[in-house]
């Protein structure tokens, strides 16, 4: 089989091609772009990848805007029926927006836009997304972001830890995330959303290949299952 | 107040007068009119012949820069200048300043800084590949100084990182001479296929003119006439309505346009910059020898009842001017559509030789082409030879009374602390072709050609103090950093943009060193093979008749074939000797060490010898092709023990100097001789390099070596965290930032 | 004493955030049923207390305060309530 991915694409989205690229290198899979106003997605997709950027200038609240595009509501049921989806800085944003993840982003603490290399932990390797990491493994990613700080109330905190949600945490947190999170996913464990970039290392030369292993790890589990 | 007396009626040559026209110059106009112009044209006039359009002051001497070359496939006089970088792959670049928007508003004059430079380069058909920035702030002490930062600051990221364009090189200097006139020079590098370049030159009559992007409003009116004059105090409060930048629109516009590109609808286009629907339908027509005619009804409108003056002056953002083949608007208007912009076809190709625009049914501008381009004004202003820097004796150069403490207080200095603060706030991996960029310790910022093994190498440089003290080799000193640069990380040095930021050329002594700067700058790309292919020139950067220190920076692009050979100061491996290429005589004059251990701004510049600097350079470059080194930094402000610490902290390694060249050793430590860098060898090959560099007549000589985790030399004695921490401590703790 | 502070893009200025809102309301006007919208603008609303003793020395602080800070009046321009 092919590994088959998707890419969404948003006014202001400006990841959706090194997303492309980083899939398509990490998997030797087919990756097709899809424009936000769509209302269907390409058939037998192993994976949807909801792209970095500032989708419609990040204007309102990041996020916001997206959320509510034709192609989410496709999004939305494709997750329920199972498909892996994966949201990257403004897509973690737009997941979250959507109601796919629990939370919110805000704010860095830094009120600045922090762009940098940064040192993550495999929190959960037992996932789709990271079953080629090993347990607690050092990772690093590039992150670039304004808004990358996530919040949510006691309980939501409570239930994403308890549940074993938490996929990579900050080693040394940029942004004043809550417990740390750079990524999290829902409890049934086939979306994720992170702010550091895995499709800004997927070579040795960009500094760090450590985000292909997600990508190939996402290719494993398409083979596992089929 | 409540008096008022009626105005007295102002004439035509009172508006000229305001608008910043000459006398004589209005003459000209009434002459080759035989007419009074209207209000709309004395307009279209004035900027197209002010000095940011026309460059009646710096033409005459613009001429002597080589413009041509094997690698040049545009040069000077489009949006952007274009080289060949094989395959069928250009690159098109271009710099250019937003000064005094940015002093006034500084996050929206560096935000639409950006953004203009930008549409420069996509409208000629390239995708914006890397950005680079260069700032001179005032003082840090003054008032104003920290509040710009911020602003310039958050309005570059603001909007580059919004684009989704990485942010890789830049350079940033704070010095008393900016405190009433900041510089913000923004440099962007795209990549086009070379079959693929769009023009603006209109090439036939009777096609459709297509407006796209934004709507106009009232922003910026008489922004390229501003920019073309001094400012004086109250010009803070005489504010026109700033221009708002909106990247997102912005974003959208680049994949519109090249999207309509692709169509293979567009005849020419040219993105609304200065001076906006004016300059860009003039130049369109004019460089096509054509004619033109616009109906500014149709021109989509922000504002209510905007007159036909406010329309063809207004510098609203992100706008675009087209020219589609026969029968091509409904390609155009589908992309238009997809991408949610405004587009209306607002007017016709035509024979005439003339611009005529209507409004409400009526003509309220109808002037010849020719006399707007080939009258604007020429000036040979009067220049004197100006005052230069003496040279200083050796002997006279204070030695320090203490090597750890003036090596602190200079890495500790604003001009050469830590920039950490400004670039994070930058995307700088965005596109994921990024290879180096201000945070990896390369002298240049380097990224792939999409899908090939080549790399793009940029950087940005300019010693003003150099400038200061003498023009003519701080002119030939900024193009040869830049070319070092470029070597340092091996790349082959094509070409160059130039942004020439200077005072008012009215004044002989200001003019003078814009003259001899550029007589610099021309010799040196000469000697280097080094063309200018675009450029810009601001001038009247003065406050209350105090000039900047001239500032000509120079961004330049250079190639890498085959980006594994590629060379940084950030791989300096322990057990390594330390090489130091190029002589040393002790250039001590308008130093690092003088200005900050001593605080004294004297002394003749360093000079630059340009034929050691390229046999220097071209060794160097050898010696990274044939991976006989990946360690390289050049050496720069501060000289050799500064550039050793340099790759010592980049490369987490100590390291252990000496001092073998007879110079006292302050002088040894800090001198700034040109044309030298720094190589980390394996101590077995160290020989035989050593060897090498004698067969081609380079000076070499084992300088150091790579060890432990301290920085020693002579008396000097200090641990790599200690330097790293005063090194990083400045710029956080001046913005206020939380440690 | 309470004061309430608007800010916004003076007319003319262009509002980057109100166009882009504009565009997405209208673009997912029809999914959601909305009427059309236009003229969208985007300010921000500040509350605080000011230890004042009167009204018109509260107002005139916090003008103040708005000239200084709250407001950049390049581009922005400011009402005042005080209650």
């Amino acid at each position: 089989m092919s590994f088959k991915a998707a890419v969404l694409v948003f006014p202001g989205s400006n990841c959706d091609r090194d997303c492309k690229v980083a899939v398509e290198r990490s998997t030797g899979g087919h990756v097709d772009m899809v424009w936000h106003q769509d209302t269907a997605l390409p058939a037998g997709l192993d994976l949807i990848v909801v792209p970095g950027g500032f989708s419609y200038g990040d204007y309102l609240r990041c996020g916001a805007m997206a959320s509510l595009s034709p192609v989410m509501a496709e999004v939305v049921k494709a997750a329920e029926r199972g498909v892996n989806v994966i949201g990257i800085c403004n897509g973690f944003q737009i997941l979250c927006e959507s109601g796919l993840l629990p939370g919110a982003l805000m704010r860095n603490n830094t009120l600045k836009y922090i762009c940098k290399p940064i040192e993550l932990k495999v929190e959960n390797h037992n996932t789709a997304f990271t079953q080629g990491y090993k347990p607690g493994q050092s990772v690093w990613m590039t992150q670039g972001n304004a808004d990358g700080n996530f919040v949510a109330d006691a309980d939501t905190l409570n239930a994403i830890e308890g549940n074993g949600q938490v996929v990579f945490r900050y080693v040394e947190n940029p942004n004043g995330s809550a417990n740390d999170i750079a990524g999290l996913m829902n409890t049934r464990g086939n979306v994720l959303g992170m702010m550091p970039h895995p499709d800004r290392a997927f070579e040795a030369e960009l500094g760090s290949d450590d985000g292909a292993t997600l990508f190939k790890s996402l290719l494993n589990s398409a083979l596992t299952a089929a | 107040m409540t008096t008022t007396t009626a105005p007295k009626p102002k004439s035509m040559a009172d508006y000229a007068a305001e608008f910043g026209l000459k006398p004589d110059e209005y003459q000209v106009i009434l002459d080759r009119l035989g007419r009074e112009p209207n209000y709309v044209e004395l307009g279209v006039f004035s900027v197209m012949w002010s000095e940011h359009c026309s460059y009646k002051s710096s033409r005459l001497h613009l001429k002597k820069f080589p413009v041509t070359g094997d690698r040049v496939i545009c040069g000077p006089g489009e949006n952007a200048g274009v080289i060949d970088i094989d395959d069928g792959q250009a690159c098109i670049f271009k710099m250019e300043s937003h000064n005094h928007p940015s002093y006034i508003e500084p996050y929206q004059g560096a935000a639409t800084g950006v953004g203009g430079i930008m549409r420069d380069v996509f409208t000629m058909g390239a995708r914006p590949v890397a950005l680079l920035n260069a700032l001179r702030f005032g003082e840090p002490d003054h008032p104003k100084t920290k509040r710009i930062v911020e602003g310039v600051v958050a309005g570059i990221g603001g909007y580059g990182n919004c684009v989704g364009v990485p942010t890789v090189a830049g350079e940033t200097n704070f010095h008393s001479g900016y405190n009433g006139n900041v510089l913000v020079n923004a440099m962007c590098v795209g990549l086009a296929d070379a079959d693929k370049i769009f023009y603006s030159a209109a090439p036939e009559p009777g096609l459709p003119v297509v407006y796209f992007g934004s709507k106009t409003g009232r922003d910026g009116i008489h922004g390229a006439t501003m920019s073309s004059a001094e400012f004086t105090e109250d010009s803070e409060e005489k504010r026109p309505t700033v221009q708002v930048g909106d990247p997102f629109a912005e974003k959208l516009l680049i994949e519109a346009t090249l999207e309509l590109m692709a169509t293979g609808a567009v005849a020419a286009i040219q993105d609304m910059g200065a001076a906006g629907l004016t300059s860009s339908s003039v130049e369109m027509a004019g460089k096509g020898g054509l004619g033109i005619t616009l109906d500014l009804d149709k021109v989509p409108q922000r504002e209510e009842n905007m007159s036909a003056y406010e329309m063809m002056l207004s510098e609203s953002q992100e706008r675009m001017l087209a020219i589609l083949k026969p029968g091509r608007e409904a390609d155009g208007y589908r992309v238009f559509e997809k991408w949610g912009l405004d587009a209306a076809v607002i007017g016709e190709t035509n024979t005439s030789g003339r611009i005529i625009l209507t409004h409400k049914g009526e003509v309220v501008c109808d002037l010849p082409l020719a006399p707007l381009s080939d009258d604007a004004p020429l000036y040979d202003r009067p220049w004197v030879e100006p005052k230069c820097e003496p040279e200083l004796k050796l002997a006279d150069i204070p030695a320090p009374a203490n090597l750890n403490d003036a090596l602190l207080a200079m890495i500790s200095s604003p001009d050469m602390s830590s920039k950490r603060w400004l670039w994070e706030q930058y995307d700088r991996h965005v596109m994921a072709d990024t290879l180096a960029d201000s945070s990896t310790g390369h002298d240049a910022g380097m990224v792939r050609v999409h899908g090939t093994k080549k790399a793009l190498a940029v950087t940005s440089d300019c010693t003003p103090r150099y400038v200061l003290a003498n023009p003519y080799e701080g002119g030939k000193q900024a193009v040869a950093e830049a070319w070092r640069n470029l070597t340092a990380v091996g790349a082959d040095p094509i070409a160059i943009t130039d942004n020439l930021n200077f005072g008012s050329p009215e004044k002989p002594e200001t003019m003078g060193q814009i003259v001899r700067a550029i007589d610099g700058m021309a010799e040196a790309c000469r000697e280097l093979v080094f063309p200018v292919v675009s450029g810009n020139v601001s001038l009247y950067n003065e406050t209350n008749g105090v000039s900047i220190p001239p500032t000509p920076t120079v961004g330049a692009v250079g190639l890498l074939k085959d980006y594994d050979q590629r060379a940084g100061y950030n791989s300096l491996k322990a057990g390594q000797v330390l090489l130091l290429i190029g002589a040393t005589v002790g250039e001590m004059g308008s130093s690092i060490y003088l200005r900050e251990v001593h605080g004294i701004e004297a002394g003749a510049p360093p000079k630059v010898n340009l034929k050691a600097e390229k046999r220097n350079g071209d060794f160097v470059r050898d010696l990274i092709k044939t991976k006989a080194v990946t360690a390289v930094h050049d050496l720069s402000d501060g000289g050799l023990v500064i550039a050793a610490l340099e790759m010592g902290l980049a490369s987490k390694v100590g390291v252990e100097l000496k001092n073998p060249s007879g110079l006292e050793d302050h002088v040894f430590a800090f001198a700034e001789d040109q044309a030298r860098y720094l190589v980390g060898v394996e101590d077995a090959s160290a020989h035989a390099l050593l060897a090498r560099a004698a067969e081609a007549g380079v000076p070499a000589q084992v300088v150091g070596l790579a060890t432990g985790a301290d920085l020693i030399y002579a008396g000097l004695s200090l641990s790599l965290s200690s330097i790293k921490a005063a090194h990083e401590a400045w710029l956080p703790a001046y913005m206020g930032a939380p440690t | 004493m309470k004061a309430k502070v608007h800010v916004f893009l003076k007319p003319g200025v262009l509002d980057v955030q109100g166009k882009a809102v504009e565009g997405a309301l209208n673009g997912l006007s029809t999914v959601q049923g909305w009427a059309s919208v236009s003229h969208v603008r985007v300010g921000k609303v500040l509350e605080f207390d000011v230890a004042a003793t009167t009204a018109d020395e509260a107002k005139a602080q916090v003008k103040d305060m708005c000239d200084k800070l709250l407001a950049n009046t390049v581009i922005e321009s400011y009402t005042v309530e005080v209650a």
